[in-house]
Formats: C-alpha cells, sequence, structure tokens
C-alpha cells in the first residue's frame, strides 16, 4: 500500500459541559417559589408586568388574514374599558401572516414575532429553514421563533443543533432570536439544561420552552431549569439572555409564580418584556379579569372580556 | 463546534446586549401575614396533670415571649418538685388502672384522635408555634405541624401491631416515661416522645422548654379535648429544676431527653445505677459534603435548607460543609448569590426565608462564635439584610477558610452559621467528617450511586441523607453516634425505646 499523506480533518467532539440537574431537588425549590405569597400592591403589580410580558400568539392551520387582525387588535386594545393597562408585548404568528400583523401593530412598539425554521417540527433541511426565516424578516418580523432539530439533539448530535442556531442567528441579523427547545420532547431535564446551554452559546437571544404543540410544555420545573442556564451564563460572562416559557400557562397565579421565579434567580433587571415573555392565548383574560377583581372587588363574567 | 460561528454570533450578543440597566421595574412582595386572630391564648397557664389544669405549687409563673419583636405572650406556671411528683403519681395511676391493660386497639384510637384534633386546630398550632418560637409561618405549617400529626398517625398504627414488629419476643411496656423536650422544634418534639410511648402502653409525664412551651399546652387542651384518660399525659411546665425533678423521680421508669449534649451528659450522670432506660437525642456538627459530580444548584439548595432551615436551630443542621476543591469556588459563588435571595424578617410574613432566633440567651451564643470565628481568620459571609430593631435576629453567615482545628467547625454553635471547608479526595473527607465528637447526621451530594453506599457506610451518624438534606419522616429512625447521643426515635426503631422485650 502506498503511504499517502493523509490530511486529517480536525473532528470535534460533540461534548458539552451542562451541569447535571437532580429533578426530585428542582421541584423541592419549585415548591418554594409556588408557596410565596403575591398580595395586594405586589399582586396588581406583578400582574400588570405580566401583561405586558405577553406573546399573544396564534399558530394553526387555519389562521388567516381576518383572525390575524382581530388578535392583533386585541393586543393594543387589551380592555379598553380600564384605562391604565399595557399592551402585550408581541404577537406571535407563522411567517405568512407577518405582513398583515405588522400592518396593524406598525408604530404602536408592540412587536411582530414570527416562528420559523419548519415549525413545529424542524423537518426540514437547513437551507429551507434558512429561507424561512429570510422571508419572515422579509416579511417585516421583528423576532424570530426557530425550533430546535430534536431528533439531532436526541441522537447526540449536537454540534449539529449548535451549528444550525448560529447559522439562523446570523441570517436574523438584527432582529432578536428566540429558540424554542420543546422541552416535551426533549424529556429529561438533564436535556433541557444541555440544549439550553447550546442554544446560549450558539446566539440565541432568548430560549423558549415549547411549541405548544407538545405537552407538557412550560411547566415550572423545565423553566426553573432553563433560567439557572441563563444565570450561569450571565454570571460568566455579563450578558444578558431573555427567557420566554410558552404553553400551558393560563392563570395569572402560574403566571405570578413564574415572576416570582425570573425575580429570585435573576432579578428585577429581567422583569421586563425585553427580557421575559409569556407565550400564551388565554392569559391575558385571566390577568384582565384578576385586575378587574382587585379594583372593584368582584369576579367579572368572562362574557365581559373580549375573545380575539 | 463551527468555532467561526461561535466567535461570530458571540460579537454578535455583545453588541447588542449590553447589560441592560434602563427599564427595570422594581416588583417587591407586599407584607403577607398569616392572621393570628383565631389564635385564642391565655393569659395565663397552668401545670395540666391528671387530667386537669392545676396551679403550681410555689404559685410561681414564668413568661414566654415573641422572640421576633419581644413582646410577652402569657404567662406559664413553673412546676417544682411537689408537681412533677404529683405528675408522676398521676401517671402511675393511669399506667396500672387503665392504660397499660387496655386493648392496644383501644389505645390506638385515642392516638388517631389526637392526631386528627391537631390538624383541626393546625393553622392554630402554626401560629402559636411561630409566635413562641420565632420559626417562619411556612415552616411551622408546612413542616412542624403537620409532620407532627403524621408522628401520632403513624404510631397510632402500631399500637395494635407490637407483636409484629417484634416478632418471637414477649413486649412490655416500661411504665412512666419522664420525656424532656427543647425548643427548636417544640410541638414536633412532644409528638415524638408522646406518640410512641403511648403506642406502647406506656404514661407520660412531659417537660417543654421553657422558650417554648406554648404549643404542648395547647396539645395539652387537645389531649384534654380527645378524652384520654386522665393522667395519662401530664405536662409540666418550667425550667431546668423541673427537668431535673423528673430524672431524679424515683417512680419514672424512662427518661427520653432531647437537647444539648452537655445536659445529656448530666441526666446520663444521675441516672448511672439506676434502672431507668434512657434515650439521649444530643447536639451534632454534622457534615455536608459537595462531590464535584454533584448537581450543584440543587446542592446549593441543600446546603441552604441544611444550614437555614429553622435558623439553623436544627440538631442535625448540616454545619460543617465539605466541597470537593474542584468546584469550590464555583459552589461558594452560587451559595453567596443564593444567599442574598433570602428574606429575613418576621416569621408571620409567609415570605420571610429566615425567621428569629429563638431567644436573647442563643443570639449572644451565635454572636460568640461569629466573633471566634472572626478571630480564627476565617473569612465571613453575610448578605446585606436590614435586621429589625426589636427582637432576635442573625443573618446567614458563612466562614470560608476553615481547618478542622477551627473551634467553629468543631462546636455546635446551634445558628445560621456555616462552615466550609474544601477537600481532594473520598478518604480525606470520610477522614474529616468523622473527625468530630459528635455524629448525628451527614448529607453526601454526587452523582454516582456508587459513592453514596460508600459514603453512608463509613460516615459515622445516625441520619445520612444523598442529594437531599433535612428530610424527616415518621417511618425513619433519627437518633445519634457518639456524644450525639443513642437511642433512635420514628420508624419501628423509635418503638423499642419505649417496650421491654423478653
Amino acid at each position: 500500500m502506498k503511504n499517502k499523506l493523509v490530511k486529517k480533518e480536525i473532528i470535534h467532539p460533540d461534548n458539552i459541559f451542562s451541569p447535571s440537574i437532580d429533578k426530585v431537588g428542582v421541584e423541592e425549590r419549585v415548591a418554594r417559589f409556588q408557596s410565596r405569597s403575591i398580595k395586594n400592591e405586589s399582586k396588581l403589580q406583578g400582574l400588570k408586568i405580566a401583561l405586558n410580558m405577553i406573546d399573544l400568539t396564534t399558530l394553526e392551520g387555519k389562521d388567516t388574514p381576518g383572525k390575524v387582525k382581530q388578535m392583533c387588535y386585541k393586543a393594543l386594545h387589551l380592555h379598553d374599558v380600564h384605562p391604565n393597562l399595557p399592551t402585550v408585548a408581541a404577537v406571535c404568528v407563522y411567517p405568512s401572516m407577518v405582513r398583515t400583523a405588522k400592518n396593524e401593530v406598525k408604530g404602536t412598539g408592540v412587536k411582530v414575532a414570527s416562528v420559523s425554521t419548519a415549525f413545529p417540527s424542524g423537518q426540514a433541511p437547513l437551507d429551507v429553514k434558512i429561507r424561512d426565516t429570510q422571508f419572515a424578516l422579509d416579511e417585516g418580523a421583528d423576532e424570530i421563533d426557530m425550533v430546535i432539530s430534536r431528533g439531532k439533539f436526541l441522537s447526540g448530535e449536537y454540534n449539529f443543533v449548535y451549528d444550525e442556531i448560529a447559522k439562523i442567528k446570523e441570517t436574523c441579523g438584527k432582529a432578536r432570536l428566540k429558540v424554542i427547545l420543546e422541552t416535551g420532547e426533549l424529556a429529561t431535564l438533564d436535556n433541557v439544561r444541555k440544549a439550553s446551554d447550546i442554544a446560549i452559546y450558539a446566539g440565541a437571544d432568548f430560549i423558549k420552552t415549547s411549541t405548544g404543540k407538545i405537552q407538557s410544555a412550560a411547566t415550572m420545573q423545565v423553566t426553573y431549569t432553563m433560567l439557572m442556564a441563563i444565570k450561569d451564563y450571565y454570571d460568566k460572562t455579563g450578558i444578558m439572555i431573555g427567557m420566554k416559557p410558552a404553553g400551558g400557562i393560563s392563570t395569572s397565579k402560574l403566571a405570578l409564580h413564574n415572576l416570582v421565579m425570573v425575580k429570585e434567580i435573576l432579578g428585577n433587571a429581567w422583569l421586563t418584556n425585553e427580557w421575559f415573555r409569556f407565550g400564551a392565548s388565554s392569559l391575558a383574560n385571566d390577568i384582565l379579569m384578576q385586575i378587574m377583581k382587585m379594583e372593584t372587588g368582584v369576579y367579572q363574567s368572562s362574557d365581559y372580556f373580549s375573545i380575539d | 463546534m463551527s468555532t467561526n460561528l461561535l466567535i461570530i454570533s458571540q460579537l454578535i450578543k455583545m453588541a447588542t446586549k449590553k447589560k441592560n440597566t434602563e427599564q427595570v421595574s422594581d416588583w417587591n412582595y407586599s407584607p403577607s401575614f398569616e392572621s393570628a386572630s383565631h389564635l385564642n391564648l391565655k393569659k395565663k397557664y397552668d401545670l395540666f396533670i391528671d387530667g386537669k389544669w392545676v396551679k403550681p405549687s410555689s404559685g410561681v409563673y414564668f413568661k414566654t415571649i415573641n422572640p421576633a419583636n419581644e413582646e410577652i405572650l402569657a404567662e406559664v406556671a413553673h412546676g417544682n418538685q411537689d408537681d412533677v411528683d404529683k405528675a408522676v403519681k398521676a401517671a402511675r395511676k393511669a399506667y396500672t388502672d387503665v392504660w397499660s391493660i387496655m386493648h392496644p386497639a383501644e389505645r390506638a384510637k385515642y392516638i388517631y384522635r389526637i392526631a386528627r384534633l391537631m390538624q383541626e386546630r393546625a393553622r392554630e398550632l402554626a401560629v402559636a408555634e411561630t409566635l413562641d418560637a420565632g420559626k417562619t409561618i411556612r415552616e411551622s405549617r408546612d413542616i412542624d405541624v403537620p409532620l407532627a400529626c403524621n408522628y401520632f398517625f403513624y404510631y397510632a398504627g402500631w399500637a395494635d401491631k407490637l407483636e409484629y414488629a417484634f416478632p418471637n419476643r414477649k413486649v412490655e411496656s416500661l411504665g412512666v416515661a419522664g420525656q424532656i423536650i427543647p425548643w427548636n422544634f417544640p410541638l414536633l418534639m412532644a409528638a415524638w416522645k408522646i406518640a410512641p410511648a403511648l403506642a406502647t402502653g406506656n404514661t407520660v409525664v412531659l417537660k417543654p422548654a421553657e422558650t417554648t412551651p406554648l404549643t404542648a399546652l395547647i396539645l395539652a387542651e387537645i389531649i384534654e379535648e380527645s378524652g384520654l384518660p386522665a393522667g395519662v399525659v401530664n405536662i409540666v411546665t418550667g425550667h431546668g429544676d423541673t427537668g431535673a425533678a423528673i430524672v431524679n423521680h424515683p417512680d419514672v421508669n424512662k427518661i427520653a431527653f432531647t437537647g444539648s449534649t452537655n445536659v445529656g451528659k448530666i441526666i446520663q450522670k444521675a441516672l448511672a445505677g439506676t434502672a431507668k432506660k434512657l434515650t439521649l437525642e444530643l447536639g451534632g456538627k454534622s457534615a455536608n459534603i459537595i462531590f464535584d459530580d454533584a448537581p450543584i444548584d440543587q446542592a446549593v439548595e441543600g446546603i441552604v435548607n441544611g444550614i437555614f432551615f429553622n435558623q439553623g436551630h436544627v440538631c442535625c443542621a448540616g454545619s460543617r460543609l465539605y466541597v470537593q476543591e474542584s468546584v469550590a469556588d464555583l459552589v461558594i459563588q452560587k451559595l453567596k448569590s443564593r444567599m442574598d435571595s433570602l428574606y429575613l424578617g418576621n416569621p408571620l410574613d409567609k415570605n420571610t426565608d429566615i425567621g428569629a432566633i429563638n431567644s436573647k440567651e442563643q443570639l449572644e451564643t451565635i454572636h460568640k462564635y461569629i466573633k471566634i470565628g472572626k478571630q480564627e481568620g476565617a473569612e465571613m459571609y453575610q448578605p446585606k439584610c436590614s435586621i429589625p430593631a426589636k427582637g432576635f435576629y442573625c443573618a446567614p453567615t458563612l466562614f470560608i477558610n476553615v481547618a478542622q482545628s477551627s473551634v467553629i467547625a468543631q462546636e455546635e454553635i446551634f445558628g445560621p452559621v456555616l462552615t466550609i471547608q474544601t477537600f481532594r479526595t473520598v478518604d480525606e473527607v470520610i477522614q474529616k467528617a468523622n473527625n468530630s465528637p459528635f455524629g448525628l447526621a451527614a448529607g453526601v451530594w454526587t452523582d454516582k450511586g456508587s459513592r453514596i453506599f460508600n459514603l453512608s457506610s463509613k460516615l459515622r451518624a445516625g441520619v445520612i441523607w444523598a442529594n437531599t438534606y433535612n428530610k424527616f419522616d415518621p417511618t425513619s429512625p433519627f437518633g445519634g453516634y457518639k456524644e450525639s447521643g443513642f437511642g433512635r426515635e420514628g420508624g419501628l426503631h423509635g418503638l423499642n425505646s419505649y417496650v421491654k422485650l423478653s
């Protein structure tokens, strides 16, 4: 055999160094956040903060411009009976609905977020994902919510997942990138932590729990694990990363528990919609109902709150 | 991994994500006090002897205060030798005439009834415990009171199954049990003592600690309400002399003491040569060991729970922390950051994490040790938290750069003070953890199951927790090695302390 001079390509091992997570310990910690008692002033203030963090979302096959326009109107007029309410943070739609949404919320400060990268499964080649993202940006999206390739992640191809996120981040340019881990498919908290670290180091501006298409979604345990990844990254680099639990948060109480958790782990600096969002469709009305209850002393029927 | 992309993405991030300082909303929790309106404390409490409330023969009462604001809560009778004698006589009579000959299933019914009545008055007990002991309402509501109920439920179940607990042995009760309990878990310790004693057919004379008698007195009201035959449980409040009178009473068959090692030694000397059976649950300086493969964030929670639970007034508190050197800096950084997020303040506020120190005397002891720690040259850390002007409070405290030879790593402080030492190898940490006159508990944090088994067989401590700390359950025995005492409470083992087997 000829002794050929083989140019060896350096292959980096698919190693990532994330701390291990003890689920029982996480459950205990989360229970402590849930036992915080949020009353009076702090409750009202918390509810308003939460309202302002919502990404009002419609992600259905049957979405139409009509539906999206109505939702955008709701985003800007949550409950006009009450004069001192904030708007939501953003509306979140499919790429094909971005232009419609953008026209509705233009100049209001409410952002348009678009899902992309073959949402919700992420089962498409990279060039399709890039074009999907580019299309949403061209239509006017301010923010991109991408999904990671869970199949690749679960088969241990962490570098693939990392590189994909980095490429989409490149495509995004100035638009903020939220990376959806779809934690319901990752199954363990160890995986959630690993995926969080990959996303953060690959360039995510926000990490997000779920697409909303899979149960379970944004459990407190999962959000806690992701917040700890954000905290560790911040402690190392001084760079803030945003967090967006999405799916399953439909009550004020759960929203407040999430705020408690953000406050106690990351501090008040994260308690703005620049760094924390709720991906939710029915949360807004529950918060509105609680706010009206606190201010008038009585619960009003859900018929008094619009359902766009 | 694509290095170029990594660098690009990091650069983009640096450029777009400077630390955000504007638009910060300051969100703080409004005060959220547990209502004390359902608690009707009497102005004066007498002694509970022979099913009746009787005045102390000396006529002397002492005050019990709320350590959170130093206000007087009630006056409590100071029982003397004569009162103790009355109580022991009542207990003896109840033992001989009623309790020892009652069908065990009937005994169980009474114990169940006490547990149910405690549950019904759980909120009242929790508030009383918080007011009298300074512990947070979160702990007394979620831990002390439900756990105390569970001990009664658990031992009620054993009452008619003793022959299965000790197969092929003849099981007999002992007689009158004298029980002296500490101030750190007043109601829970009363439950730990009374429940197994009753289940095995003994009668009881119990003395609660002088700074925390109230929940034991409410328990006496509950016992009265339950219809338990008169004299089966007698509660005699008082000071050290009252306890001594119980220990030295000739007609007591068994002494169960939980408290300081010093007093434990005095009791053991006093009982030498008598036929009284003795169990002691004394001090501790328990090691909490963090290996480099541990789930670090959960371990940090375990450290916090290990030493700051109940302001560190826990005999099994994880007060000696051992961290593997390769992760020491990280653990200390995370621990400090976690301590910064603890709320210290009025124990009755539902959001308070660190309540009041139990007494002025104990606060002085803690301050003495903090001073020693500083003198020994250890590096101290305390989070910035405002200490209320009235009441007894101590900020959670950390000492770094501590050695086995440091006094603060050797002696029990019984407060929110943690010492941190580092180690390099498994053998080293086992040696260091065992290098203590105490041996009550230990914690091991690692992802390796084999390491857990290795350590738990080599650490000389009565309780070893793996990847958790300060967990209590009626089914699990609790007790110490060496100067931490002997005998076990809780679980099947706990029955053994109250029976004669032949």
